[in-house]
């Protein structure tokens, strides 16, 4: 099952590494890592999204919290959370038909053209993992030049708060 | 006080009360050394390769339990003693590694004897630090004995660069540490721990499972207290060797991939399983698929919480310090009115008993070639049982743990997580160091002792008068078992061709070496080596080629499913 765990960790050199390498010595799945300091800048916010057996989750959150640069932890997937990924696709939009059909596509998905060439858009759309994957698949794939995705970030909704304390 | 950062790290040593410093110089530590080379507080141990200084430290720290503490240069010092970290990080010792770096203008330039440590060594240890600024120094240092000797223990390695040990700076070393990422637990949840006593109380087949946690947070008395109390069957890991005393009729054995059929078949059908700082893994349980039991209740006390439900699946879980659990388990059981099914646990003995009767670990005790087995047997003799024991690893390492009976922790020196040929000479002058006038004794073979025998050296620098026990059967010989057993005879590359002469090899070195080719001879050589109290004596013992380890649990296999002799 797909969780994300989301982390406040020392905002020292090679913490991220620490993480990293963690998953890859164990064996552990990792789809998205994601990671930038916080309003406190000793600290920075981690967002990771796995899979695995209950088991093998249980295992990551507790070999994430025994690294001594982790404060603290999170699965958010244990309940109501937001999940927000951004994702950058440049598509081929050339010939009236095309570019009216990439515009449409783009305002279904709620997404924006923020770059335009004579023969290219440049889609920003902002949601879950599985709204970006639904518009890849929705699109004409021959069309796409490039994609680029952030992987996930995550935050606890309402008073699901991590704090370092 | 301004200090620069060499005399930095030598003030913090002195203020961590250490006693010795195993090491290797080298262009980045020079400072360092020079420092050392102007103080009296704590002795430098030069040994001969950067491995050994790691393995020293580490057996200082395993039959003291105060940290170990080595100090290498920059590049190959740090990769020679990666062999070293990492086996003492499997076992969680508490180790501070000081390794040399180049300037820090030149990290990253591929500088001479430049490499990255902190990150070869980060899934290696329990956490590392690059120290960047001089002003730091003293509180990383301070924060790594804290890491080290705190929670589970484990090895904290600080890099510090060449220009950092020049620069000065304030010194002042930090009373307390006090970390908002690492808050280690003590006591356990007292609910939890009801819920134990509760369940130790109801066992009809009670079992309790020991482990290296016991020997490391110092609970031998405490687990003694359960056991006694309870009048229930103990075994201990290899690593546990000790925690419960084997001479005593409640110790069962060691169990595992080596252990006594009794062991394995109380651990295998036992009702109630008390795991204490012990971790199931796969050379004590086996496949964890045979071994699971739905009728057969987990209690699991251990100071990680992520060693927890890792390979087994427990139904209490209790994350403490095993001996301050212990402590309260015990308080808990004697005011407690209920008694252990007294019924119950005859019949289990009876049962034990029956398997006892098995006598797995006899061996051929007439036979005109030496065998390895004897030759313990006659150690444990000799030293009355009361010697320091460090091994290296294979057969050796095997019949040393199931014949010489550990009565005491921190007896008993091994690799047991890495399983790391080559440790057992370095292990046995790390706790030569550490207790001088005790007995000291290596049980190694012909193959590990090569692994570090540039060690003899330091040996004679220092006169540690180690008595090395060589069980010599010209092979690889835990190689050679199984390639007799699972691999149709296939002895490759598991025969070692144009073995030293060691007897020469031990007297080039300045030690006594002694050639022992029949059992006849095993109790007089024996004596003879044991009363040179101030030589290190290297004993080579000729045993026999073929001779196995029983009994075995093959990989994979369930703990019931013995090879036995």
């Amino acid at each position: 099952m797909r969780h994300i765990i989301s982390l406040l960790m020392e905002n020292e050199s090679g913490a991220l590494s620490r993480v990293a390498g963690l998953f890859s010595a164990r064996n552990y799945n990792i789809e998205s890592l994601t990671v930038a300091p916080t309003e406190d800048p000793t600290l920075s916010r981690m967002t990771i999204v796995t899979s695995g057996s209950e088991d093998v989750i249980d295992q990551i959150t507790k070999q994430l919290n025994k690294l001594i640069d982790v404060v603290s932890l999170v699965d958010l997937t244990e309940g109501p959370h937001i999940e927000r990924e951004l994702m950058l696709v440049k598509v081929r939009a050339k010939g009236a038909d095309q570019r009216e059909e990439m515009k449409r596509m783009a305002d279904i998905f709620r997404g924006r053209i923020i770059d335009v060439t004579d023969d290219t858009y440049t889609i920003e759309l902002t949601g879950p993992v599985t709204k970006h994957d639904a518009f890849l698949e929705a699109i004409d794939k021959a069309a796409i030049l490039e994609t680029v995705r952030t992987g996930a970030s995550g935050i606890g909704r309402g008073h699901r708060i991590l704090t370092a304390g | 006080m301004q200090l620069n950062g060499a005399e930095i790290v030598v003030h913090c040593l002195r203020e961590e009360g250490v006693e010795f410093v195993f090491g290797y110089p080298g262009g980045a530590v020079l400072n360092i050394y020079d420092e050392i080379f102007k103080q009296d507080a704590f002795r430098h141990i030069l040994v001969r390769h950067e491995q050994a200084a790691v393995h020293a430290a580490d057996a200082y720290a395993r039959c003291t339990l105060k940290p170990g503490v080595c100090l290498v240069t920059s590049g190959p010092g740090v990769t020679n003693a990666v062999t070293g970290i990492a086996t003492a990080h499997m076992d969680s010792i508490p180790m501070v590694v000081i390794t040399g770096q180049v300037p820090t203008h030149a990290i990253g330039q591929d500088a001479f004897q430049e490499c990255d440590t902190v990150g070869i060594t980060r899934p290696i240890v329990k956490h590392n630090f690059l120290v960047s600024d001089v002003k730091d120094l003293a509180e990383t240092i301070k924060k790594a004995f804290y890491i080290a000797t705190t929670g589970r223990p484990g090895v904290v390695l600080v890099d510090i660069p060449k220009d950092v040990t020049q620069h000065v700076c304030e010194y002042v070393y930090p009373k307390t540490i006090e970390m908002r990422s690492y808050k280690p637990v003590e006591a356990g949840d007292s609910g939890e721990i009801d819920r134990a006593v509760e369940l130790i109380l109801s066992a009809k087949r009670p079992m309790v499972y020991a482990g290296g946690g016991v020997i490391l947070s110092g609970a031998a008395e405490k687990l003694a207290e359960l056991v006694r109390g309870t009048g229930y069957p103990c075994t201990n890991t290899l690593m546990g060797l000790g925690a419960y005393p084997a001479t005593d009729p409640q110790f069962v054995g060691m169990l595992g991939m080596h252990g006594t059929y009794e062991a394995n078949m109380s651990m295998q059908l036992c009702d109630v399983l008390i795991a204490v700082g012990a971790r199931f893994d796969d050379r004590v349980i086996g496949n964890p698929k045979h071994f699971f039991d739905p009728n057969r209740k987990i209690i699991h006390i251990d100071i990680d919480p992520s060693s927890i439900s890792k390979r087994v699946k427990v139904d209490v879980a209790i994350v403490g310090n095993v001996a301050s659990v212990l402590g309260a388990i015990n308080a808990k059981l004697k005011a407690s009115k209920a008694k252990p099914d007294a019924e119950a646990l005859k019949n289990w003995w009876a049962q034990i008993d029956q398997w006892r009767g098995r006598d797995c670990l006899k061996f051929d005790r007439t036979s005109p070639i030496i065998k390895p087995q004897a030759v313990v047997e006659k150690l444990y003799e000799v030293t009355n049982g009361d010697a320091y024991i460090t091994s290296d690893v294979g057969q050796h390492q095997m019949w040393a743990a199931q014949f010489y009976k550990f009565d005491k922790p921190l007896r008993w020196i091994n690799s047991g997580g890495l399983g790391t040929m080559g440790v057992g000479l370095p292990y046995a002058m790390g706790v030569q160091f550490a207790h001088p006038d005790a007995t000291v004794a290596c049980v190694t073979g012909e193959a590990s002792i090569q692994m570090c025998i540039q060690e003899l050296s330091t040996c004679r620098q220092y006169h540690l008068p180690l008595k090395i026990v060589s069980l010599n059967n010209r092979y690889m010989g835990m190689v050679r078992q199984w390639q007799e057993f699972f691999y149709g005879n296939r002895y490759s590359e598991s025969y070692m061709d144009a073995l030293p002469d060691f007897v020469k090899l031990a007297e080039s070195f300045g030690h006594v070496g002694m050639l022992i080719e029949k059992p006849e001879d095993i109790d007089g050589a024996m004596r003879e080596a044991f009363k040179l109290k101030d030589r290190l004596v290297f004993m080579d013992f000729r045993t026999d080629q073929t001779e196995n380890v029983y009994p075995m649990v093959p990989g994979g296999k369930g703990l019931s499913e013995m090879i036995l002799v």
